[in-house]
């Protein structure tokens, strides 16, 4: 809501500058989101007459004039105008003027004509963008008048952000009363006196569906003159309030919407074919609304109609057919109350806000219709003439809202603020805010006016008490509460203590968008079904992720174009997959992620550098399972995914349970996925490494423990670790370490062949180990893998 | 040669042995078996029984004397080849270590951590909860139900009429409040979504909401965790004020401003006490029960504290912004 300051003060006028005023609006709850003054500076403009206007003799497009400033002598003016002429009043920029943009108006010569000064439009003093020639003052302005006090410029105008509860701020007259309020002055509402009747032309009015519209005023108004201009304040007020002057009748709407908060219609009487009905559309009912577009109605959107079509979508929008032109005689003016359940949630199913719509969504005084129409009548008449008809009221009484009682509890109101506040306090608060209050034993009994159809509960009440009262009344203080731990599971690892991992060994935690773009999406994850969000940022943001790897691949080829080509980001979070089973219809499952391009490590003056691998991932992820003290249940099998470089990828068991995915990011999408290089991904299901198992500590032995190596030689193609697990499996005895120090392919093996070097080593718990328990250790291994695997021993 | 003359080329020897070698060559030349001391001592046996003694003793003092030029002199040797050691294995430390890159916390989770920290200590409990939401939990158990005119100032990104990306993270709290009985002390961070982008909105952003509630339960001690709150996430005395505001879910609402240095008032968190409906569609004793509940924004949280000028900074994840914060 945009409205002058000025005219503000007109209603109250509290003895604050504004900002002080805004300040406390904005304290009450009536957010002042911005305040402009209403012209920009510029000074030295007076009204003046053209006495005279010929054409210059020298300029096609000039004429020269000598105008009446209200100095002793006529000033000469040299002007461009096409709508200058003789008799005109205009805002003259005499000379030592200076205009916005710090335009200086001098004596000048145009063309060999002397001027002395300058006829303004809107434009050249910041006003508008108008440019449709020079500003045409009414002929009653004052001579020699300076146009800023004539237009009374020196005004402020304040915007306020109202929250959707305070509807009856929506017009000057509740903004007036919550200033009153707030500074316990009178407020001056204009005198609004009924309209005698001219004539008894009536229409009949038929409320087809009393629950949506209970009361609807109508009026003929005959014989207007349509051509009329609209006052200049009237003007002035709307243009404060971001409303252009389109036509008397228009801006009378408008102007009676901004005033008292109330949204009317005018229609062309001579386009309505009998009765006015207020009914729900017929399904599939087709309106042209009066920006031309023809929508398609449901059987909940209200209409006015006539007895053959609809006119107009009710409180949103009026019809092409119907409404107020140029040519139009006689008017049919509409003021109603619409229930906010049967506007709401209507106007933007079309894609429509207007003033109106905001208006009866919000809530209007269900008791202000006559107030508007006799507000319209009235003005209407004023500007463009014309006879007014009685005025036709329908009305249900039984769906017209009802003022409830509303009760306080002294008890209520303290326990929820937490202070005690007066009771002779709080009634005066009641009173000022023009509440009918009773005070009881318990508190206080409370019936609010119409135009406060927000209050309708116990904590509506305590609301209004503090907000009057001022929260910065109310003191601040410690919560009490009873003290109790929260759980702390030892056995549960948070995404941050698994991301730190990650972390100390180089890797920058990013937050991709959950929404990526459906093209890489489908190229990673052919199979995959994705959630597609209808209504789009844009179409790059159009899929939710069904993993983490799209967002962070493309955090890797962003920074990769900004010459940062060695990268490691992890990230936490959601994966949506579309699935019956879930709720709302997806699986929503918390993941966690990695990826690595460029080099393993910072290049190092004595280590050189090497491009990151395989196995550097793969150890950031061994280090991620270490951490859940469970480490052996992994396992890494080689397994393809549409996603990965059939060669390097790998599925990661927990058990028999696949929970994630390691590898390389297929080449083959490296150049349309914008990737410069070899990129290495992991990912996880983060519910999958979050349990830890609280360690069951054991002795240390106290005996040397013995390492004995071999070298074996096996087909190239044997996974090492199925070798490994078979050795772990047979159960050696006194085995306590196995490791694996060399991979050998080449000389001295035959082809198809791979070398693995082993480590074994053994120790007893309470003794030491004999040289024979030893060998007898050994020769399992080897037996083992030279039946199982045809390992032979390398010598 | 005279016994002094002995040592004294003992004396000369040893000071011009250079290693350990040379050194030994001094001792076997005067001590060895055939040594110059070694010949003396062999030649007692043709002096008289009277001489004797005092020859020997000579001799023997002689040769203490060269033993300990020798034992001294090794001992120097010694000192110096180490000392040439240590002085080859000299390095430049000023060289970089090897392998020195650690990563870092995104800003936003750092936020995060530090809001669940202190509320944490106040025993509140982190509770997490589903991106795709259903109307009945983003909106309808918040008192905002359809064609509310708070749904249009959502922006909310739809899959179907009934679904939708959250657009607040309070629907947290509603299935927290479903499942357990006050005393309730919650905190739930996560993503939100708005559909809106420009320079002050991303499509998705992070926001934190409390909840308390309990028997006692009042606006005063609203304002009390909130001030404390802010004073502690800025660490400093910055000035904090409540304007009262609307939020369908709680009442009485307010928006809380803070001023730092005496610059603008910037709106930082929205709060208020839970509104009886919400605790009754839960089916918790609003007579008996109040409850406060608040919600930040992470991201405004962020750029006040770190000063990031661009919201969009947060989701490009340039690694020379992120960097910053590690």
């Amino acid at each position: 809501m945009k409205f002058s300051e000025q005219w503000l003060r007109t209603w109250v006028n509290p003895a604050l500058d504004s900002v002080a005023l805004s300040e406390q609006l904005s304290m009450a709850g009536l957010e002042v989101d911005g305040m402009a003054p209403v012209a920009e500076a510029f000074h030295g403009v007076v009204i003046g007459e053209v006495l005279k206007c010929w054409q210059h003799p020298d300029a096609d497009k000039l004429q020269v004039t000598e105008v009446n400033v209200g100095a002793e002598e006529p000033v000469t003016i040299v002007c461009g105008a096409p709508n200058c002429r003789t008799g005109l009043k205009v805002a003259v920029a005499t000379v030592g003027a200076v205009l916005p943009g710090d335009f200086k108006i001098k004596k000048a010569k145009l063309r060999g004509q002397p001027s002395h000064g300058m006829l303004c439009s809107s434009s050249e003093l910041g006003l508008n963008d108008d440019h449709d020639g020079i500003i045409e003052l009414p002929a009653d302005a004052p001579i020699g008048m300076d146009y800023r006090d004539y237009l009374q410029l020196d005004d402020t105008v304040l915007d306020v952000d109202l929250t959707p509860n305070r509807a009856d701020c929506l017009g000057l007259r509740g903004i007036a009363r919550e200033v009153g309020v707030l500074n316990r002055l009178p407020v001056n509402a204009p005198e609004i006196l009924p309209v005698a009747a001219q004539h008894d032309e009536q229409r009949e009015i038929v409320l087809d569906a009393p629950a949506a519209c209970p009361r609807y005023l109508g009026r003929v108004i005959r014989n207007i003159n349509i051509a009329a201009t609209t006052p200049l304040w009237m003007q002035e007020r709307l243009r404060r309030s971001g409303i252009r002057s389109i036509d008397p009748v228009v801006d009378v709407t408008n102007y009676v919407l901004l005033e008292l908060g109330h949204p009317m219609h005018a229609f062309d009487l001579d386009q309505l074919q009998g009765a006015i009905h207020v009914r729900h559309a017929v399904a599939n009912e087709k309106l042209t609304l009066l920006d031309g577009q023809e929508v398609t109605l449901a059987d909940d959107v209200l209409v006015i109609a006539d007895e053959q079509k609809p006119l107009a979508m009710a409180g949103v929008f009026g019809g092409e057919g119907s409404g107020v032109t140029a040519t139009t005689k006689h008017v049919f003016l509409e003021s109603a109350f619409f229930s906010p359940a049967a506007i709401a949630g209507r106007a933007r199913r079309y894609g429509l806000h207007t003033d109106a719509s905001h208006r009866y969504e919000r809530g209007v005084d269900p008791e202000l219709q006559r107030t508007a129409m006799e507000r319209a009548t009235a003005l209407l008449l004023e500007i463009c003439g014309g006879e007014a008809g009685p005025i036709t009221e329908a009305k249900s009484d039984e769906h017209l809202p009802v003022a409830p009682r509303v009760s306080l509890r002294a008890e209520r109101l303290n326990k929820v603020l937490g202070i005690e506040i007066a009771a002779a306090e709080v009634t005066e608060i009641f009173e000022r805010l023009d509440f009918t209050v009773t005070t009881t034993e318990q508190g206080w009994d409370v019936v609010v006016p119409s135009f406060r159809f927000d209050i309708q509960i116990e904590e509506d009440l305590i609301e209004e008490v503090a907000r009057i009262y001022g929260y910065h009344r109310i003191q601040a203080a410690a919560p009490a509460a009873q003290l109790r731990m929260i759980p702390r599971r030892e056995g549960m690892l948070t995404p941050t203590q698994l991301k730190r991992v990650l972390i100390d060994r180089g890797y920058q935690e990013a937050i991709t968008y959950s929404f990526v773009d459906p093209k890489h999406q489908a190229m990673l994850f052919d199979e995959a079904a994705a959630l597609t969000l209808p209504f789009p940022i844009s179409l790059e943001m159009s899929s939710m992720r069904v993993s983490l790897w799209p967002g962070l691949i493309g955090a890797v080829a962003h920074n990769q174009k900004r010459q940062q080509q060695s990268l490691a980001f992890c990230e936490t979070g959601l994966r949506f997959i579309p699935d019956e089973q879930g709720e709302n219809g997806v699986i929503q499952q918390p993941m966690i992620a990695g990826i690595r391009a460029g080099k393993a490590f910072p290049e190092h003056w004595q280590e050189g550098e090497r491009a990151v691998d395989f196995f550097d991932i793969k150890g950031d992820v061994e280090a991620l399972l270490a951490l859940t003290g469970n480490a052996a249940e992994f396992r890494f099998v080689a397994d393809q995914h549409s996603a990965l470089h059939p060669g390097q990828s790998a599925a990661i068991f927990r058990g028999e349970r696949r929970v994630g995915y390691v590898g390389a990011v297929h080449p083959q999408f490296e150049k349309a996925l914008g990737l410069n290089g070899r990129t290495f991904v992991f990912e996880m299901e983060l519910d999958a490494i979050t349990q830890r198992s609280i360690p069951v500590a054991q002795p240390v032995s106290k005996y040397p423990s013995i390492q004995r190596d071999l070298a074996i030689v096996v087909k190239a193609s044997i996974p090492a670790g199925e070798i490994f697990a078979a050795i772990e499996n047979i159960g050696v005895n006194h085995l306590v370490d196995l490791h694996l120090f060399d991979v050998y392919q080449g000389a001295g093996v035959a082809e198809g062949y791979r070398s693995l070097a082993l480590s074994l080593t053994l120790q007893h718990a309470e003794r030491t180990l004999e040289d024979n328990e030893i060998n007898a250790a050994v020769k399992m291994v080897v037996e083992m893998l030279t039946s199982e695997f045809g390992a032979t021993l390398r010598e | 040669m005279a016994l002094s003359d002995i040592v004294t080329a003992a004396e000369a020897a040893v000071a011009t042995a250079t290693t350990a070698q040379e050194l030994e060559n001094v001792r076997v030349e005067f001590m060895g078996k055939k040594g110059l001391l070694t010949e003396q001592l062999k030649s007692l046996g043709q002096l008289s029984a009277e001489e004797r003694p005092a020859a020997g003793q000579a001799i023997n003092e002689a040769k203490q004397k060269v033993q300990a030029l020798i034992q001294a002199r090794t001992q120097e040797l010694k000192q110096a080849e180490l000392q040439q050691k240590l002085a080859a294995e000299r390095i430049d430390v000023s060289l970089p270590g090897r392998r020195n890159q650690v990563g870092g916390f995104h800003p936003v989770t750092k936020t995060i951590q530090r809001i669940e920290a202190f509320f944490g200590d106040l025993g509140f409990a982190v509770v997490e909860g589903p991106e795709v939401e259903d109307d009945f939990h983003n909106f309808d158990a918040l008192n905002i139900p359809a064609n509310h005119p708070a749904r249009a100032d959502h922006d909310t990104f739809y899959f179907t009429p009934t679904t939708m990306l959250r657009t607040q993270t309070s629907g947290v709290q509603i299935r927290t409040m479903q499942k357990q009985q006050p005393p309730l002390r919650i905190i739930s961070p996560g993503r939100v979504y708005r559909n809106d982008y420009d320079q002050t909105h991303t499509p998705m952003f992070h926001q934190v909401e409390g909840l308390m509630v309990d028997t006692d339960v009042s606006f005063t001690q609203l304002k009390g965790i909130l001030e404390d709150f802010l004073v502690n996430f800025f660490e400093e005395e910055l000035e904090v004020r409540f304007r009262p505001s609307y939020f369908p879910f709680t009442e009485p609402s307010a928006e809380v401003d803070v001023r730092r240095n005496n610059g603008e008032w910037l709106e930082v968190l929205g709060c208020g006490m839970v509104h009886p409906s919400v605790l009754q569609a839960v089916g918790i004793d609003s007579e008996k029960y109040t409850g406060f509940a608040f919600g930040m924004g992470v991201e405004r949280l962020t750029m006040l504290r770190y000063g990031v000028n661009d919201l969009r900074a947060f989701f490009e994840n340039d690694v020379r912004f992120l960097k910053q914060f590690n």
